[in-house]
């Protein structure tokens, strides 16, 4: 189904989207929010800038953007997964506790802040360019990559990376980017086994964008792990 | 009776945007109300507005002076003040159109004033401080009487509604000028009312904030110690007379304004070579108290360019693009396609860094 957003409210719009039972192809998107939040099943592929919060709370339906995201991409994102062929804005993965956020471009501010894991329940997010100030704040869980597949001179990632960093795993691609990582992390070179973890997302991203797999299997990556005697687990529950 | 602000405190988001051209083209109003159009709903209806420069060639000499009034007594109060010291040049009711999305409206007028020389010097002030001093004094001690702009060339429109209201309300197609900025309002903690919409305007300085400022009180005991008075009690407004401040009366730059209001922290001070590292040391520690805190996305216009600006940690979106001789700015991206869907180069500032855009000399 081809939907011109310009035709429609808002809630129009996110109405037709969920009651469809076939995919959706939305043109002309400018700013509508909250696209594809909660849905669990079938594809939609926007086409234009879509609003903020989008795919929010996604429970299994994927989500291909050809342009640009706003911010707060996959806030809350439950399962499915969001590939956006631009870069997407700040809070990107905000609180996604599972599925898959692939963006070719770069990310804002925040990317993955508080992302989780549970059980079988595994978020990953991987960045091709480069990613804002406050990358993995507060990460409890989840895998989060930076390819920094970036050309533009600007360093990998911005200041304060990884604060409050108590679970789950950063990969950065290793760059002479003079990087401040906080005492309750740990840093180091990615090993074989560290890349055989992520070699089958790195698989799909470089499927969903046409890239050369070897050639980042190649990269020297470092991983960003909290520390085991991590003074901010004490900070929170147990659990 | 309906509370303004400051009489009530509602605990409980805005947007902005703005369009320049570096070559002083000047461009209808229409295209910067139709970008409030996406970000709808980052507005409440409770308030939106526009600042336009270049609007008034014909008048550019005169400060124009845009007014609210509560009621025709205090309008007559306020023109008799005035013409103790200024040659009313011209007045005459703001053009508005009667929509059902925009109502109580206060007596809305406009006024091209020119300060006596009589005046000025008895006064023994510099013109602008003088048109400064005048505003600063209605708003403080004029019961219903309110300056929303001062500047030369330049004007402010606000209201309570929807920004997209706001534009149509004010006929804002029917203006030209060679900047815009706009606002759509989510008041946090205040109610909404005419006076308490942005922008806020002084002199030429005119500010929409998308935020919230816990430095708000230090701020304000700082700069009411230099004559401003903070009669509107929303953190808007101490931030248009802080830039006027620095700017004006102490001399700064943009960046250095930039630097005061969202200083790095000490540790990215830290990490600067020598030469910066004592200069951004300097601002910190002279002008402590002026340190912004809090989230914010600004738009800080004036004549002849703009700045843009987000707090140091980018807790507030703001997005600027390029295209030929204008720049654009938003707190999304999709307001910016509306104006130019072709736009060249679009990016995102980093917290702290400000954008900064002239127009070249002798084009405004």
């Amino acid at each position: 189904m081809n939907l011109n957003t310009l035709d429609y409210t808002n809630e129009q719009l996110n109405k037709l989207i969920r009651n469809s039972s076939d995919s959706v192809v939305l043109d002309n998107c400018l700013g509508q929010r909250f696209i594809g939040a909660g849905l669990s099943d079938k594809t939609i592929v926007v086409n234009g800038t879509p609003g903020n919060a989008l795919g929010s709370y996604l429970n299994g339906a994927t989500v291909v953007v050809n342009g640009n995201a706003q911010d707060a991409v996959g806030d809350t994102m439950n399962e499915g997964q969001i590939i956006i062929h631009g870069n997407s804005g700040d809070a990107t993965g905000y609180a996604m506790r599972g599925g898959k956020i692939y963006v070719k471009g770069n990310a804002g501010y925040r990317a993955g802040i508080h992302m989780k894991a549970y059980k079988e329940k595994l978020p990953v997010m991987i960045i091709g360019g480069r990613c804002g100030s406050f990358l993995g704040e507060y990460l409890a869980g989840g895998i989060i990559i930076v390819l920094g597949l970036n050309d533009d001179g600007k360093k990998i990632v911005g200041n304060f990376p990884c604060t409050g960093m108590h679970g789950g795993k950063v990969f950065l691609k290793k760059t002479a980017d003079a990087i401040d990582f906080p005492s309750q992390v740990n840093v180091h070179d990615a090993d074989k086994t560290d890349m055989e973890e992520i070699s089958v997302y790195l698989k799909e991203y470089c499927k969903a964008f046409d890239l050369d797999i070897q050639k980042i299997m190649d990269t020297q990556f470092v991983v960003i792990t909290p520390n085991s005697a991590n003074p901010y687990k004490r900070m929170y529950v147990e659990n | 009776m309906q509370l303004k602000e400051g009489q009530i405190r509602i605990p409980s988001g805005c947007a902005v945007s703005a369009v320049i051209s570096k070559s002083g083209k000047r461009m209808s109003g229409e295209s910067i109300v139709k970008s409030m159009v996406p970000m709808h709903e980052r507005s409440n209806g409770l308030g939106g507005g526009f600042a336009g420069y270049g609007i008034y060639p014909e008048y550019k000499d005169f400060y124009a002076f845009h007014f609210f009034f509560d009621n025709k007594a205090v309008k007559h109060e306020c023109e008799v003040y005035l013409k103790e010291s200024f040659e009313i040049v011209k007045s005459e009711p703001l053009p508005t159109r009667k929509i059902p999305s925009i109502v109580d409206e206060p007596i809305i007028y406009r006024y091209f004033l020119s300060p006596l020389r009589s005046a000025l010097a008895s006064y023994q002030l510099d013109e602008r401080e003088f048109v400064a001093r005048t505003a600063m004094h209605i708003n403080t001690f004029i019961k219903g009487a309110y300056v929303v702009s001062c500047g030369k060339n330049m004007g402010v429109f606000k209201a309570v509604g929807f920004p997209e209201d706001v534009g149509n309300f004010y006929r804002l197609e029917e203006y030209e000028g060679y900047s815009w900025t706009a606002h759509g309002r989510y008041p946090t903690n205040t109610p909404g009312w005419w006076g308490g919409a942005h922008p806020f305007a002084l002199l030429d300085y005119s500010i929409v904030h998308n935020g919230e400022i816990s430095s708000y009180d230090a701020n304000r005991r700082f700069i009411e110690m230099y004559g401003y008075k903070c009669n509107l009690q929303t953190d808007t407004e101490v931030i248009t007379y802080i830039a006027d401040y620095l700017l004006r009366k102490q001399g700064l730059n943009l960046d250095e304004l930039a630097n005061v209001i969202a200083a790095p922290f000490w540790s990215t001070i830290a990490k600067k070579c020598p030469e910066e590292k004592e200069r951004l040391t300097y601002l910190r520690t002279v002008y402590s108290s002026l340190l912004i805190t809090g989230p914010f996305s600004i738009i800080l216009g004036f004549e002849g360019g703009l700045m843009a600006l987000n707090d140091r940690l980018k807790l507030r979106s703001m997005v600027v693009g390029e295209k030929n001789d204008k720049v654009y700015v938003a707190s999304e991206e999709c307001a910016i396609r509306v104006m130019q869907p072709d736009i060249d180069n679009i990016y995102s500032p980093e917290g702290g860094e400000a954008i900064i855009v002239k127009v070249e000399e002798g084009k405004y």
